[in-house]
């Protein structure tokens, strides 16, 4: 009995160790969004390419939805940006833009010079759906099942790793979900 | 010599001085380094102001973990620094406001976690383990005090013993 107690100071510094040890690997970025199992808000929106045009949330459902945030201030964007024209090819999947907070002549000279991978892009000028939806930063990626609701927030770049990680798996299970409700 | 000592104590007077007044120069610093970063919103009227400056300290900076909305200047943060004061103005209550950047970002927004099952451990813990300290201590105190007590003690056999040694004194 007396020497399992004199252990204690050491079994005790051991579990400390352990998860300050395991903490110093967290990423502090990386949280899960409030809004995961939450529909899309309704919004009413431009896109980037006709002003006039107006998109709201009906114009992203029945498919699977990816929906990245993006604008021309941020700089890791550019990195994922030829990634994201490699995404847009896949047939499971539709890929749209959110342009946030961003300059709109600068926006569209972005999509021009680096090339569109957006179905379409809603320009959100104000950052109303941004905040909405919960965006503190770009890129950040959503992705939406067919039914509206928000399944996954993704934040930061995305690029093949990540790709095979974080969203293939799930759109595999979106995509059965999707066979199942049309059977 | 011994003015050698006289001077070494005057050096240490000196650098007691420099050291006192370096501190009260830098509280002074912090303090008006403290103020927040001004952005010229125009409240309806004093009282949704000083909510403002209530809910802006209150509430966490989603991207720069550690700093509140008012202390930051990242573009999220000034961001949701007007949308809060856009809410206020509109005459939503602090716990509507509070509602609705929880609903969007989560409780990590608030700098005062809730109550609830996951920040139970949060919440307690530390008061678990103050109580545990507590016990710990009383319990080592109590058996110290046994031995100690202990060892004054003679048994029978030891008295009689002492006493014979006494006696044949």
């Amino acid at each position: 009995m007396k020497s399992i107690i004199r252990f204690i100071p050491l079994i005790l510094f051991f579990l400390l160790a352990v998860l300050l040890y395991r903490g110093l690997f967290l990423n502090p970025q990386s949280m899960p969004s409030a809004m995961i199992g939450k529909p899309l808000p309704n919004f009413e929106l431009p896109t980037l390419k006709s002003i006039e045009q107006r998109v709201g949330r009906d114009d992203l459902q029945g498919d699977i939805v990816l929906l990245n945030v993006w604008a021309t201030w941020c700089i890791q964007c550019k990195y994922e940006h030829p990634y994201l024209l490699n995404i847009a090819r896949d047939p499971r999947i539709k890929l749209y833009g959110l342009n946030f907070t961003d300059d709109h002549k600068a926006a569209l000279s972005w999509l021009k010079q680096y090339q569109d991978p957006y179905v379409f892009s809603i320009f959100d000028e104000q950052g109303a759906l941004g905040l909405d939806i919960g965006v503190f930063g770009a890129p950040e990626t959503f992705v939406i099942d067919h039914t509206g609701i928000i399944r996954k927030r993704f934040a930061g770049p995305i690029n093949d790793q990540v790709w095979q990680k974080e969203f293939l798996p799930l759109i595999e299970t979106l995509e059965a979900e999707m066979a199942d409700g049309a059977s | 010599m011994e003015k050698s000592i006289d001077s070494k104590i005057s050096m240490l007077q000196h650098a007691i001085r420099f050291f006192i007044s370096t501190m009260l120069l830098s509280f002074f610093w912090v303090t008006s380094v403290n103020a927040s970063p001004v952005d010229t919103f125009e409240f309806k009227d004093e009282a949704t102001q000083l909510r403002f400056q209530v809910l802006s300290k209150e509430l966490r900076c989603p991207k720069c973990q550690n700093q509140n909305l008012a202390d930051s200047n990242s573009k999220i943060a000034v961001d949701l620094r007007n949308n809060l004061y856009n809410l206020l103005q509109e005459g939503m209550s602090d716990q509507e406001v509070i509602d609705f950047m929880v609903y969007r970002y989560g409780d990590f927004v608030l700098y005062r976690p809730p109550l609830k099952e996951q920040t139970y451990i949060l919440w307690f813990g530390p008061l678990v383990i103050l109580f545990g300290f507590i016990i710990s201590v009383i319990f080592v105190l109590r058996k110290r005090s046994q031995v100690k007590a202990n060892e004054h003690d003679l048994s029978t056999q030891e008295q009689a013993n002492l006493d014979d040694i006494l006696n044949k004194q």
